[in-house]
């Protein structure tokens, strides 16, 4: 996975709070037992009006301010629902690499540093401050992302977030955590060896 | 200082701790299905990852499954076959155990998992479906991932897995025959908000929970998830030792008395201490419904919708009602009964007790689908499909069906839709679907009556 530094680019300020992962991938557009090729199906219950795909004017991905994006903001309890990974895949393959947002969903935390989509929490005044710079001149006015400071710019004001170091580290080191825990295999080994003893009920798998 | 369930089952899986907080957790069972688990096992084959422990993993196919009476092995969905055909190959090429729709074993994840005695108390339980929470109603530490955190849940049997906040929601007062542990959790939803869990741990405990069947504990742990809770859990008591004794997995002799001893020291300490500890009277609640486009949007049956507001104007538009109206009387088209919600044996008694000797309205299109390929066989030597189709209901295979929309058959655009599943999102159950969730009796006295009805009419 590549390393996560640092970004800058176009806000999408959508705000919605408890938006689901059905709404960023509908089950149906995961067609494929693959993680690839999934940006057509992103949002496509809002982002199309019809079934021949035509883009709603309504949705503010399809406006020619904001399709460009790659930072996505949302309000409270981003990512709920479905833990399918494809709403981060859908994501990331159109170009997002940031959401920001009031919470998250545990499971679409995990699966953004998973894939190197860096997750930001905001409270909701730093929220409604950068989208109102944004909606200024969406265009030009590009938040820009330091991992390293923790810090979200406008070119006005520079906010500090909070992230957990466990998701810091694996980003800016673009970390592939099967490889990192294996490291660790004579202490799991170890470990179950142990545990074998102490319950070896767990141990004996049949029907 | 005493330790919280939550605390002493992380304790006893805990590898290694890390300075920023987190640990290693062993993960003692995976569970996977089709729609996700084919996506990580093939990813793994294409890594050349192995499978550290294939004997604790254990596959089905629910999602996308069809669920037709005397379906074959074919998928619902336009498409779907090639996750069942990889589902196939991959647990073929690793040697894991494969449930496949032909297979008595078959059925929705969260339903076999106890059922077959494959999640035991005091246990860690992963799967790469979000309703996993549901297994913590077993005493079991039990949550959702993504397929990537999957994929190194199967490669290294661990997952690195952070501190987590705890709650103690404790129910209280007694229960009226009517009420359901479906009603409790949507209220308790409704009351405290969809995101209210964010960052916690929710142990439920009290004397409601006491007198809560297996069952009952499971639908109540299922929509943890719908709380955005980590994971939901209930200590282990007689109830949930007396439940695993017989099943498939279970410890077996002398085994069982040993694992049945640990059992039953897993609980919360009474010197223990919760960041949030909370007391509701379980008295107090009446049958519940939704009425918008998120677990959260949940009234009682008696109460009108609420007020307008800036960020219910499109939920108000998607569900074509309006502020201030009775949720009952609603007319509905469709009535679903299934899901890993509320589609176990228990579930279908009680729908069925409503039912019997009585029809559904015409118009409505109704559908059950049990959990299980064993539920349904269960069903049916007590004769309870016959009472589901004498009333008009179909009878369909095991399977998550109508729960959520795949593509394929579901309900026509627009229709209203009353389900006893857990998600009431926009298109959910179909584009312009409009779902609301209620337990399995409300869901069957609605679509006796064609619209959404009191249950507590029922027990009269």
């Amino acid at each position: 996975m590549k390393p996560f530094t640092n970004h800058s680019g176009i806000a999408l300020p959508l705000l919605t709070d408890n938006l689901n992962t059905d709404v960023i991938i509908p089950s149906r557009e995961m067609k494929r037992v693959s993680k690839v090729g999934l940006a057509n199906g992103l949002f496509a219950n809002i982002r199309y009006s019809d079934g021949k795909r035509k883009p709603d004017p309504e949705f503010l991905l399809n406006h020619p301010n904001y399709c460009a994006a790659s930072i996505l903001i949302l309000g409270r309890n981003a990512g709920c629902g479905s833990s399918r990974e494809h709403a981060v895949w859908a994501l990331a393959d159109y170009g997002f690499k940031v959401v920001v947002a009031e919470s998250f969903a545990s499971i679409f935390y995990n699966n953004c540093v998973a894939n190197g989509v860096l997750p930001i929490t905001l409270d909701r005044p730093s929220i409604e401050a950068i989208t109102e710079w944004v909606r200024m001149n969406p265009t030009s006015h590009h938040l820009s992302v330091n991992l390293e400071k923790c810090t979200l710019d406008t070119t006005d004001n520079s906010i500090d977030f909070m992230i957990s170091p466990l998701a810091r580290r694996m980003l800016l080191n673009g970390l592939a955590p099967i490889d990192l825990t294996l490291e660790d295999k004579g202490l799991i080994d170890r470990f179950i060896a142990d545990d074998m003893r102490r319950r070896q009920w767990l141990y004996r798998i049949s029907d | 200082m005493g330790q919280t369930l939550y605390q002493k089952l992380r304790k006893l899986h805990e590898v290694r701790q890390f300075d920023d907080g987190s640990s290693l957790i062993l993960i003692d069972r995976i569970m996977l299905h089709e729609r996700t688990g084919s996506v990580a096992l093939s990813n793994m084959l294409s890594e050349n990852r192995n499978i550290a422990a294939p004997e604790t993993v254990f596959s089905t196919i629910d999602h996308i499954v069809d669920t037709k009476p005397g379906r074959p092995d074919i998928s619902r969905m336009p498409g779907g076959m090639i996750f069942i055909e990889e589902m196939h190959r991959a647990s073929q090429a690793f040697g894991i155990r494969l449930y496949g729709a032909d297979d008595d074993r078959q059925g929705i994840v969260h339903v076999i998992a106890p059922e077959q005695g494959i999640v035991l108390p005091g246990i860690t339980i992963v799967c790469p479906d979000s309703h996993t929470c549901t297994l913590g109603a077993m005493g079991a530490l039990a949550w959702g991932i993504g397929s990537t955190d999957c994929e190194h849940a199967l490669a290294t049997r661990t997952l690195r897995v952070p501190q987590f906040k705890q709650m103690r929601i404790r129910l209280t007062g007694k229960k009226p025959q009517w009420l359901t542990a479906k009603d409790i959790v949507i209220n308790l939803i409704s009351r405290f908000g969809a995101d209210f869990g964010t960052g916690f741990v929710i142990e439920f405990a009290g004397s409601a929970i006491e007198e809560m069947e297996i069952e009952e504990r499971l639908t109540l742990c299922n929509m943890g998830v719908e709380f955005a809770a980590f994971t939901a859990i209930i200590a282990p008591d007689h109830k949930t030792i007396e439940y695993t004794r017989g099943r498939p997995f279970a410890p077996k002799d002398e085994d069982a008395l040993i694992a049945e001893a640990h059992w039953a020291s897993l609980i919360s300490d009474v010197d223990a201490s919760f960041d949030v500890d909370l007391e509701v009277d379980v008295a107090e609640i009446a049958p519940m419904i939704t009425w918008g486009t998120s677990p959260e949007h949940a009234i009682a049956i008696d109460e009108v919708l609420p007020d307008q507001r800036s960020d219910f104007a499109d939920v108000y538009k998607y569900i074509g009602l309006k502020p201030h109206e009775p949720i009952r009387g609603q007319a509905i088209d469709g009535a679903f009964i299934g899901s890993c919600t509320n589609s176990r044996l228990s579930d279908l008694r009680r729908a069925a007790n409503i039912l019997k000797g009585r029809k559904v309205k015409s118009e409505i299109r109704a559908i059950c689908a049990p959990g299980s390929k064993e539920v349904k066989i269960s069903a049916e030597a007590e004769g309870l499909d016959k009472i589901f189709l004498d009333a008009g209901f179909e009878w369909h295979e095991a399977g998550c069906a109508f729960c959520f929309y795949a593509g394929g058959e579901t309900f026509p655009p627009g229709s209203r839709v009353i389900s006893s599943t857990n998600r009431n999102f926009e298109g959910r159950q179909g584009p312009g679907v409009c779902t609301h969730i209620a337990s399995p009796e409300t869901v069957a006295w609605s679509a006796i009556n064609g619209h959404i009805s009191d249950v507590r009419e029922a027990y009269e």
